[in-house]
């Protein structure tokens, strides 16, 4: 039997790698990530084949040692050694596209191409001599377009072909003095090498390729000896080794391009050209985008169609979480198994626990859905590249990247789709330092913490809200400038070096089924976190141990010989309340837990079980935290006539109480600290599982969930120590600590930095 | 020395040389900007920064800083 063979998809980006590899392998794919980076690796089986596997390499201009996806490409083309490369080339494009041409050409694997986009060229009055293109490049080329889908099948067929018995020579060389230093360098290193991929190696030791050279394990002698050989060649040509291949490369490729491309309409602009002239004019750029962001913004997480907005995505939010949510999967499945007799405490389980859970994700899943189709749809036709040159200058500032203006704009409504939506930012450290700060932004379901805190101890002043906003940018404007330097993000150049492709009508497509993989990825990753941790925390806040007899609190509360009064007193005694303020609750997990852990909140002036507790269940949603304030704060709704407002507004008073009674008088100050620990710690498990699934690393999720938090107790911290020497009662050490840490984050953030050069991936 | 950076918006210029090292110079040629080309700078983002050039053919973006690196006749 034939060993499966396995083909790689390279071309460069923009270059309709996607439409093709789409076309070629229909639903036949699997999306994951490569290993240990967030670069997304798609392979899938070929339509014409399904015993050939297609891998589709990231959109890369060359195979140099510098950007993660040639990095990634070229480990993936040398190590795992495909039996054939598809290089896609738009022949719109042809210089800059052969360039990687002729790399691939060099790795001694079959190449085939698939000259795309031939029907623009021709439309356009121009030649291409494909024949001739051929025989000069040495290897098959098969038009085609990616779009219509014409030819795709028979350049897969051509791959096929040359996959079992095809061989590429390099048909270019380079100038004498190269040439003969590459001589050299083949003889004097890589002759025990498979003769086909002599040169490439060669020519990546005349570059002083390092990662190359590392791989290679080259002895010093070797090294000096080769050094001659470049530095005789450099002096020759009067240029440093890496710049005379890439000038050569080009050079070859000019004058081969001279016979073979005639160009008949020059200087006409293209309706690209004129779209791009008023989309990015220096006046109207701004306002343009300005719009679309809105429109994004207003169709996927604005006002509902039925509030007379004209979100499509809040108004099937709304109604999943109402409606199948809500109704159908909680109460609906309550009353099913109450119906058949099932145990009370496996209904909790069961309706409470797992299908509330489900519902919560499920809730997200239209508004993620409407989001990422204009995501895709920006992406697409060109404009997502327009965002981030309008927006760079203002982002670079904080080790950003100009795209991650979105994630932001999105994480306003809700921080699981702005943490998604960092998937168009290709720098990868651009992206994970979007991911760790894009859920600083106060999100949808931190709004009631804000008006419940604001109208408890403010009196409803708007400026608690503002000021929530400003402390969400200012996080992320700061965390930005200081984790830029930390090694983590010190490692990986970083260069603003961007195409702008041509505008072009959308591949509708590539635009759903980009939508439907980033919503399903959602799903699944986001709904085993949730469900899980959902099932943790309704079991910590049901089952308690009460009066030495463990069991579900409400149950054991009913029993007058378990809750005697001697041991209610104990209860009141142990949480510091009244005894006829006594609650179920007070007996659970979660308070047992939450009383020692509030010591870590006692230097921020929350130190109190409650605000703990509502802390620790912030954690399944921001919503939670209102909504545990209106248990703990025994918010009385026993005639089952009014519920507890969003913001808590019926136990103010009570809360307000309490923060001052547990903070010394200072319960403005305990409050507010309050607050921007809960606006600026760990976002709830479904944006946690987001930040999973898109940092594709465990060491990275926890990297940024620990730096949330302890941004988010030293900035509480600072903001009561501080707060204090004004509002009187201040503490001399925490205010010695507050200074200091201050002055090491005041360091952190004016201390000098250098750009890196190389990358730190292997 | 004259640089990109120095050329005004509709100029067309010719590259003479690349000045500095590393990942930056290596993708500014991998692009395609290479010694001899012509390099047409089509217009300034908005806020100023960074600057659209048109390169064999396609359009590019690249900072002001970077643009500085590249040496023009």
């Amino acid at each position: 039997m034939d060993k499966q063979l396995r083909i790689a998809l390279a071309g460069n980006p923009n270059s309709g790698k996607t439409t093709l590899f789409n076309k070629l392998t229909g639903s036949n794919q699997f999306v994951g990530n490569w290993p240990g980076v967030t670069v997304e690796k798609k392979e899938g089986r070929l339509i014409v084949d399904k015993e050939v596997i297609l891998t589709d390499l990231p959109g890369i201009y060359s195979l140099s040692p510098y950007t993660l996806e040639e990095v990634v490409a070229r480990n993936y083309l040398i190590e795992e050694k495909p039996d054939a490369i598809l290089n896609i080339v738009d022949a719109t494009n042809l210089e800059r596209n052969l360039y990687l041409t002729t790399q691939l050409t060099e790795l001694g694997i079959p190449v085939v191409i698939a000259l795309n986009m031939m029907d623009l060229v021709k439309k356009a009055g121009d030649i291409v001599n494909v024949k001739e293109l051929s025989r000069q490049l040495g290897c098959k080329i098969v038009e085609i377009s990616a779009l219509k889908g014409d030819g795709v099948n028979d350049a897969a067929k051509a791959a096929i072909e040359a996959a079992k018995n095809g061989r590429t020579i390099p048909q270019h060389s380079f100038s004498g003095p190269v040439e003969h230093a590459l001589a050299h360098i083949e003889e004097v290193t890589v002759h025990n090498l498979p003769e086909e991929r002599q040169r490439w190696y060669a020519i990546k030791l005349f570059e002083r390729d390092e990662k190359v050279v590392e791989s290679l394990k080259l002895s010093d002698d070797v090294k000096a000896h080769i050094e001659r050989d470049i530095q005789a060649a450099e002096k020759e040509l009067d240029d440093d080794a890496e710049s005379i291949i890439t000038n050569e490369r080009y050079i070859y490729i000019g004058n081969m391009l001279k016979g073979i491309y005639k160009k008949k309409g020059k200087g006409q602009l293209s309706a690209s050209d004129k779209i791009d002239r008023i989309v990015t004019n220096r006046i109207l750029a701004l306002p343009i985008f300005v719009l679309v962001m809105w429109l994004v913004y207003a169709l996927s997480m604005g006002t509902s169609i039925s509030d007379g907005g004209i979100s499509i995505g809040t108004f099937l939010t709304d109604w999943t979480n109402d409606v199948l949510g809500g109704a159908w999967l909680t109460d609906g499945s309550r009353a099913i198994l109450e119906g058949w007799n099932v145990a009370p405490w496996l209904v909790g389980l069961i309706s409470d626990g797992i299908l509330a859970g489900v519902g919560a994700v499920l809730g997200f899943v239209p508004q993620m859905l409407v989001l990422f189709l204009m995501l895709c749809l920006l992406e697409d036709c060109g404009y997502m590249a327009r965002i981030a040159f309008i927006m760079d200058r203002i982002f670079r500032r904080f080790g950003l990247s100009g795209k991650s203006f979105i994630p932001m704009l999105v994480g306003t409504g809700c921080g699981v789709p702005g943490v998604m939506a960092t998937r168009t930012i290709e720098n990868e450290r651009d992206r994970r330092m979007t991911i760790m700060t894009t859920t600083f932004i106060p999100c949808g379901a931190k709004m009631p913490i804000i008006g419940l805190i604001a109208g408890a101890l403010f009196g409803g002043s708007t400026w608690v809200a503002t000021s929530a906003y400003f402390i969400g940018v200012a996080a992320i404007v700061l965390s930005g400038i200081m984790l830029k330097k930390t090694r983590a993000f010190a490692g990986d150049p970083a260069p603003f070096v961007m195409e702008l492709p041509a505008y072009h009508l959308p591949a509708w497509g590539n635009v759903l089924r980009g939508t439907w993989e980033r919503g399903w990825s959602f799903i699944k990753r986001a709904g085993t976190v949730i469900v899980v941790s959902s099932i943790v925390i309704w079991f910590l806040t049901s089952f308690g141990s009460v009066n030495g007899r463990f069991g579900m609190v409400d149950d054991l509360y009913e029993d007058d010989s378990v809750v005697t009064e001697e041991y209610v007193a104990v209860v009141a005694d142990r949480m510091g309340i009244p005894e006829d303020e006594v609650e179920p609750m007070d007996d659970s997990l979660l308070a047992r837990i939450a009383q020692p852990v509030s010591v870590v909140f006692k230097p921020l002036g929350f130190g109190d079980w409650k605000p703990t507790a509502a802390t620790v269940t912030g954690l399944v949603a921001k919503e939670e935290v209102v909504a545990n304030f209106g248990i703990m704060y025994a918010y009385d709704d026993n005639d089952g006539e009014e519920e507890l407002e969003e913001n808590g507004d019926q136990i103010w008073d009570r809360v307000a109480e309490d923060f001052n009674a547990f903070s010394g008088g200072h319960g403005k100050l305990a409050a507010f600290a309050f607050m921007i620990f809960n606006l600026l710690c760990a976002p709830c498990f479904a944006a946690i599982g987001a930040i999973k699934r898109e940092m594709n690393s465990a060491k990275w999720t926890w990297f940024a969930i620990g730096y949330q938090c302890g941004f988010a107790w030293v900035t509480a911290f600072i903001v009561w120590q501080l707060g204090r020497v004004f509002a009187g009662g201040m503490n001399v050490v925490g205010l010695v600590i507050a200074l200091v840490m201050l002055a090491a984050l005041l360091w952190q953030l004016f201390k000098p930095y250098k750009e890196a050069q190389k990358l730190t991936v292997k | 020395m004259r640089t990109l950076r120095d050329a005004k918006v509709g100029e067309t210029v010719k590259v003479v040389k690349l000045h500095g090292e590393g990942a930056v110079k290596r993708r500014i040629m991998d692009m395609g900007i290479t010694k001899g080309v012509e390099v047409f700078v089509r217009k300034l983002a908005p806020l100023g920064d960074p600057v659209e050039v048109n390169v064999r053919n396609y359009e590019l973006s690249l900072r002001k800083a970077d643009a500085e690196m590249i040496e023009v006749e």
